[in-house]
């Protein structure tokens, strides 16, 4: 009864929707509340911020690799900010370092991938018209543009972005005396985070609603996308930990700009030993409140890496995913211990080394879970029909990067030996494969494997292949250098190592080997940005189905339109790695095929899913077309 | 339209709670609109806001002695040596000048806070019985509470500010030399009370609190607007009152916390 009464609604409501008033150009395009349109804001946007962000890499690896070299050319782009004598100003250098950690950290990996990724796919893959809320993911989007704007100008400023480094430890942060960075430059990076993080809280709660109560009749948890499962826990990750560094943040403006002491305690400045009236803060205070955000913040970059590549290494290996609920299970592990081991990043701060052991623990605990989910992978490829697409080619490079970079995790998680290694070249190493490249990785991967969904045209594999080879072989050769250098003691954020005794005459050239690798690997990144402007426009057209893939996504039409599917959305029977099945037709059988329509490769408990699937068919509760808006 | 309405309400009645097909997608599995879902979310997210503000009250609360009779003599006086007791700072009622009342006027301030819950509660479960009268009538009720909550906070914020008739001397080092000074009241950078910490502290989370009740008498009265109106009414429903009734709810037990923390602790 209630069904009948449902199709015929929607029936009336789809002719409803067809007869929808044009859109303006604006509503369409820039303040549009489509979850699509959304996604590839956030796609151009992450782009346009990862050329800023490499970039200024690349500007302090020519310092760090060639100290004596002039860098006369940049002064069109850098003005004063390259000095008389030709070289970068030394402020300048730590501005280009806390920028760049800023820009990657927050608005590539973070906004540019799951921003992109979680808006596009979530009601893709699990069946939904858009978001919950197109409004709220509207405004997720522009106060990220608004946090964008006024990061970006804070580059431009005469004084200079922020300096005291991306974790803006104060009191370095805090005292606008101590140096140029932190006067104007901070205040416009805590008014961008600030915005940010509201960006992020609209866009988490957004992904989390849609992924619990749209979707489509049949999808139940246990048959979601290892891909929603990944961002639906990096959204709970992002809804908890964000706002913690909301409050620091606060708290940091107010003792910058109001005078309290909230981190601030008898310091003094200056050549005269002036103290400053502050008492009765903790600096430490601040970075136990960054931390709690700062370390789930690594997983919020890597889990939706984690479930895009689980995804496409499935597809194209041709096989169901190794230890689907082993990967679920991983995944909620990891998001649960990344609250409980941020102080990991603290162990030098005078912490007693009875806490730091239970720190150290838990920490070397997170080893079980990613292990798990590298195994998975392994042996998820192992005897697979391997199809060495572009996508697959990252995710398989993401998961090599994962690895290598996971074991130097081992060795940094011990309290012990990062006594150390703290603040040395071989945490930059460390934290650069397992979260830097191997999440740039997920995010390339990503482009490359739903690219003929987002523009329905297909991007030119050759030029992947190249892109994918040079980008591979680039980050080794500038990541694993690095390891040795911080062994040796190097540490991190240093304008020059030309000071000093025990860096003066050691590892000049492996400095300057990995900055022409560091050179090398960003200008093989145009490859990519002329691939994706070329297929934007000239590519071949996409099929529907490009990758053989199961999941719902496929079934929309090349160009999905406004509320994604024409007519009814698909039901779900199966999970999504039904990938050459023993006795099917077809080496894949998408998500809306019934157990009914493939009896030939059934197993004894599918066939007795078929008497439930009248029922599953009936449940089309939810869909947003019915529901008056 | 009457389709369209009827498809709602299956969708409401048909999921039952904790069915087994409650959760195999094609319906809302906890029976909560996605704007109910969301504003729960908001508010998980809000607790750690808060959290993580009284951490910050504790480690630096515990950073400072409590006043202790053996060292500091038998009578207790303001010093910036020692954290003060809170029956001490906060015994003043607008209009009982120079009596020591602790904690009387903050204790009517929660009563009429958590008493405002009350009503909003009586105005969720008039709009569950669709009476657009007694909606309209417990939503002003709560507004007004909420006014008079934070018409009280500012009484008490600009007491704190003003400070006592005698004030409290401190001594400090100025140039190398110990200079005595008399300071009246508390801001962000001094405070006769005790440490200049505990006017920072109780300014930025009693005002963050502020902040939140403020903007939630700004969402109950554009509530109560929309009630009056008839919106709810042509709409067929009152969830509106419901979710802004659960942010409200939030925020009196958020300040349950911050009382506990500065005033009975």
């Amino acid at each position: 009864m209630a069904t009948v009464a449902a199709n015929t609604a929607t029936v009336a409501h789809v002719a409803e929707h067809e007869h929808h008033e044009p859109q303006s150009f604006w509503r369409k395009y820039v303040f549009s509340e489509d979850h699509k349109t959304i996604a590839k804001q956030y796609l151009i946007s992450g782009i346009i911020w990862s050329v800023i962000g490499i970039s200024l890499s690349v500007m302090f690896r020519l310092q760090l690799g060639f100290p004596d070299m002039k860098l006369e050319f940049l002064r069109p782009i850098l003005g004063n900010w390259i000095n008389e004598s030709g070289k970068l100003d030394p402020d300048f250098y730590l501005a280009l370092v806390t920028m760049h950690g800023t820009i990657m950290v927050f608005f590539v990996l973070t906004a540019g991938l799951s921003g992109t990724f979680s808006n596009f796919l979530i009601p893709l893959q699990v069946g939904a018209r858009d978001m919950a809320s197109g409004f709220l993911n509207m405004l997720s989007y522009w106060f990220f543009f608004l946090a964008s704007a006024v990061m970006l100008v804070s580059l431009f400023i005469e004084t200079g972005p922020a300096a005291g480094g991306w974790v803006v430890y104060p009191p370095l942060s805090a005292l606008p005396q101590a140096h140029p960075g932190s006067q104007l430059g901070m205040t416009l990076w805590l008014v961008s985070m600030a915005l940010f993080i509201v960006s992020q809280l609209l866009g988490g709660i957004n992904y989390i609603t849609t992924v619990i109560n749209l979707r489509t009749r049949g999808m139940s948890f246990s048959k979601l996308p290892l891909t929603i499962w990944a961002f639906f826990l990096t959204a709970v990750l992002g809804l908890i930990s964000f706002p913690v560094l909301l409050s620091a943040a606060l708290l940091l403006i107010f003792d910058r700009s109001f005078g309290t002491s909230f981190y601030l305690s008898e310091i003094y400045i200056g050549q005269t030993g002036e103290a400053l009236p502050n008492v009765g803060g903790s600096p430490i205070l601040f970075q136990h409140l960054f931390w709690f955000l700062g370390h789930p913040e690594v997983y919020i970059v890597l889990l939706p890496a984690l479930g895009m590549t689980s995804e496409i290494i499935a597809t194209n290996a041709r096989k169901p995913i190794f230890g689907y609920r082993a990967m679920i299970a991983s995944m909620m592990g990891i998001a649960f211990l990344a609250f409980i081991v941020w102080a990991h990043h603290m162990f030098v701060t005078g912490m007693n080394p009875f806490l730091g052991s239970i720190f150290m623990f838990l920490t070397l605990i997170i080893a079980v879970p990613s292990a798990v989910k590298a195994f998975n992978y392994i042996t998820t490829l192992w005897r697979g029909n391997i199809r060495f697409t572009p996508a697959m080619l990252f995710s398989i490079g993401l998961v090599s990067f994962f690895i290598s970079g996971g074991l130097t995790g081992l060795i940094l998680g011990n309290s012990a030996l990062d006594i150390q290694l703290h603040d040395t070249y071989f945490v930059v190493a460390h934290f650069h494969l397992v979260m830097g490249a191997a999440s740039a990785f997920g995010l390339l991967a990503g482009v490359y494997h739903w690219f003929p969904k987002m523009f329905g045209r297909m991007m030119d594999e050759k030029l992947g292949y190249i892109h994918f080879w040079l980008t591979f072989i680039g980050i080794y050769l500038v990541f694993f250098p690095m390891h040795y250098i911080g062994i040796a003691g190097f540490p991190r954020r240093y304008y020059a190592f030309t000071s000093y005794d025990f860096t003066k005459n050691i590892f000049t050239d492996m400095n300057s080997f990995i900055s022409l690798a560091a050179i090398f690997t960003f200008t093989a990144q145009w490859v990519f940005i002329w691939n994706f402007v070329y297929s934007l426009f000239k590519g071949k057209k996409a099929p529907q189905n490009p990758w053989k893939s199961n999941t719902l996504e496929w079934t929309t039409p090349i160009n999905p339109g406004h509320g994604n599917w024409p007519g009814e959305i698909p039901a779900v029977y199966r999970w999504p790695y039904d990938y050459s099945k023993p006795g099917a037709k077809d080496d894949f059988i998408p998500q809306n095929v019934p157990y009914s329509q493939t009896p030939e490769s059934n197993l004894p408990h599918e066939n007795e899913l078929i008497g439930l699937e009248k029922e599953i068919e009936a449940q089309n509760l939810n869909d947003q077309f019915k529901q008056p808006h | 339209m009457a389709a369209t309405a009827t498809t709602n309400t299956v969708a409401t009645d048909s999921a039952q709670t904790f069915d087994k097909k409650a959760w195999m997608g094609g319906v809302e599995p906890m029976n909560a609109s996605y704007g109910k879902l969301m504003m729960w979310f908001f508010l998980i997210s809000d607790t750690f806001t808060f959290s993580a503000l009284l951490v910050t009250y504790g480690l630096i609360r515990y950073s400072y002695p409590a006043w202790d009779p053996a060292i500091y003599g038998e009578v207790f006086k303001f010093s910036n040596l020692y954290w003060p007791t809170p029956e001490k700072v906060y015994n003043a009622v607008p209009f009982l000048h120079g009596i020591d009342a602790p904690l009387i006027f903050v204790g009517i301030m929660t009563f009429i806070l958590i008493f405002s819950s009350v009503t909003m509660v009586l105005a969720v479960e008039a709009g569950h019985r669709m009476d657009r009268k007694d909606v309209e009538k417990y939503m002003l009720w709560t507004i007004l509470g909420g006014i008079t909550f934070l018409g009280s906070q500012a009484w008490e914020w600009s007491h704190f500010i003003h400070g006592t008739e005698t004030g409290t001397i401190i001594s400090e080092l100025v140039n190398g030399q110990t200079v005595q000074r008399t300071i009246f009241g508390a801001n962000l950078t001094e405070n006769q009370y005790g440490p200049p910490a505990f006017a920072d502290l109780f300014f930025f989370i009693t005002g963050f609190h502020g902040t939140h009740v403020l903007s939630g008498v700004v969402l109950n009265i554009l509530i109560f607007y929309r009630a009056a109106t008839g919106l709810y009414d042509r709409r067929g429903h009152y969830e509106m009152v419901e979710k802004v009734g659960l942010y409200w709810h939030f925020v009196d037990l958020v300040w349950v916390f911050v009382f506990t923390f500065f005033y009975l602790v």
